[in-house]
Order: structure tokens, then sequence, then C-alpha cells
């Protein structure tokens, strides 16, 4: 990720530093500050050198994300608003509306999985610690998940009556997440993921 | 070609060596045909395990296509 650089000379450290921080227009908890080269005073007037800070922008997990989602969406022309980012817990979601979400979102939320897969690659591509992405359509995600929750409760309780194993259609590790997730606190079943991506797929199964 | 600027806008910004990355478009009447090149060493960078990266690429680039009514198929291509 690129972030945004200036280099400043100034008098002193602190001149040099604040003349940056008014170019850029932040202020110096927003930044990483850098000194290139400590001011000299010189001899008689001679060899007398500035201070030279090198300031680049430190930018929250949303707005870096935000901005790659931007550049991403506007090479592909989707028409776009973004209605919220929120980062919570190392994950950061983002919703938007738009003209072209049907396109967005494609069969069965494909296209919407591939861009946020990118998204989250480039991202996380220098960071040592990765930050979660979920990039969602005006709650279509959200939908899916409550309808997915639902789903999990009633097969638990199938599983409960039946005492014999369900196994679940093929997932993605979201969808496995948030099926473990709702029966987490259930204290008759147990729930575990069986077989390799992409069909690996998730077992409700009576505690024993 | 916008798709054509897609391609490259993500390969480069998923290869450790950009200024490697190329990408040239072969047009016919209704489609179109990306090659991408990367450096032999960002191969992986764009592929991904099980060609997971690929895929992604080439489920982007087909949506956005799609918009302008154009089939578009993205082929990365091995140097020998």
């Amino acid at each position: 990720m690129e972030l945004r650089t200036i280099e400043r000379k100034g008098k002193t450290v602190d001149e040099a530093i604040k003349s940056a921080l008014d170019e850029l227009g932040c202020d110096i908890e927003d930044v990483k500050v850098e000194i290139v080269e400590e001011p000299s005073k010189g001899l008689l007037g001679l060899g007398k050198k500035p201070a030279v800070v090198r300031i680049s922008i430190r930018q929250t997990p949303e707005q870096e994300t935000r901005m790659v989602l931007e550049d991403l969406l506007n090479k592909m022309k989707i028409d776009y608003v973004i209605n919220s980012v929120e980062f919570e817990a190392g994950r950061v979601r983002i919703n938007i509306t738009g003209k072209d979400m049907g396109l967005l979102i494609g069969r069965k939320g494909e296209t919407l999985n591939a861009v946020q897969f990118i998204l989250s690659l480039i991202v996380n591509r220098d960071r040592a610690e990765k930050i979660h992405i979920t990039l969602d359509v005006e709650d279509y995600r959200k939908k899916k998940e409550e309808s997915l929750e639902a789903l999990a409760l009633r097969l638990s309780e199938k599983v409960k009556k039946t005492r014999k194993n369900v196994v679940m259609r093929p997932m993605t590790s979201q969808e496995r997440r948030i099926v473990h997730t709702a029966l987490q606190t259930d204290t008759q079943v147990t729930t575990y993921s069986l077989g390799d991506e992409p069909n690996r797929k998730v077992v409700i199964s009576l505690k024993k | 070609m916008p798709v054509k600027e897609l391609v490259e806008y993500i390969a480069k910004s998923l290869v450790d060596n950009p200024s490697a990355v190329e990408v040239k478009g072969i047009e016919g009447e209704k489609s179109l045909m990306l090659e991408l090149r990367v450096a032999p060493d960002d191969m992986g960078k764009v592929i991904g395990k099980q060609g997971k990266i690929a895929k992604a690429i080439r489920t982007l680039t087909k949506a956005s296509a799609a918009k302008e009514g154009v089939r578009v198929s993205v082929e990365i291509m091995r140097e020998d």
C-alpha cells in the first residue's frame, strides 16, 4: 500500500515537522515521523545544515480498506455508494449500495466474494497483523447470515430429535464460521468441519 | 479497454515486482482475450492456492466486462 510521504526542511526538527503537517493538513498523531537529518549550526556560518524530516500519513484500517475498494470498483466501472465503514475487533465491515449491485453480487454472491477476496489480499499485502474484511451490499450478507443461523438452529433440532448427524452443503469458511458460532453455546450438539476446500462441510452431531 | 486496466491494477497491487506486469489485449468481434504476464517469482501471487486468486481475477473481470456486453477471458502466461 502506497502511503503519502513528504519531506520537509526547517531550521529545527520541530519547525520541519510543523511545516510538513501544515501541508498535509493533519495532526501529529496521524503520521509517522522520520528524522532524515539533524540540523547542524556549523562553525562560523560554515557547514550550516537544515533539519530534514520525512512524514508519512498513517492510515487507519478503515481508511485503507475504503481507498482500495474505491480504486477497485472505479476500475470495474461499478456504480456504487459507500454507506458505512466500521472497524471492530480486527474486522473491517463495509456496506455499499448503488445501481450495479446485482452485477456486483453475481450468481450466488460469487462476484461479491471475489471482490472481497481481492480487496483483502491487497489491503493485507504488507501488513504484519492481518485485518479481516467483510464487504456487504445492501445487507445482502447480513440477511444471508441470518437465514444461515436459522437453518443451523433448525438442523440442530433435527439432530436432537433423530439422534443422527446432519452434514450440511459445502460452504465457504465464512459461512462455516457462522454455523459454528450459532451452535457454540448449545449444550446438546457440537459442530465440526469435514473434507477439503472447496467441498468442506459442517457436520452437526450430538454431544457425547 | 477498461477491463485491461482493471487486470493491470489488480496484478500490480498483488505482485512484488509491479513493473514486470504486462497485459496484452487481443480483441475479437464481441470477445476480448487478455494475456497477463508477471515476473516468474510473482506467478503464485496472481494464481494462488488451487488457482483461487486467478479465479477471483477472472470473476471480477467478467462482471466488469458484462456491463459493456463484452465477453472476456484472462490467460496467465507462463514464460518459458
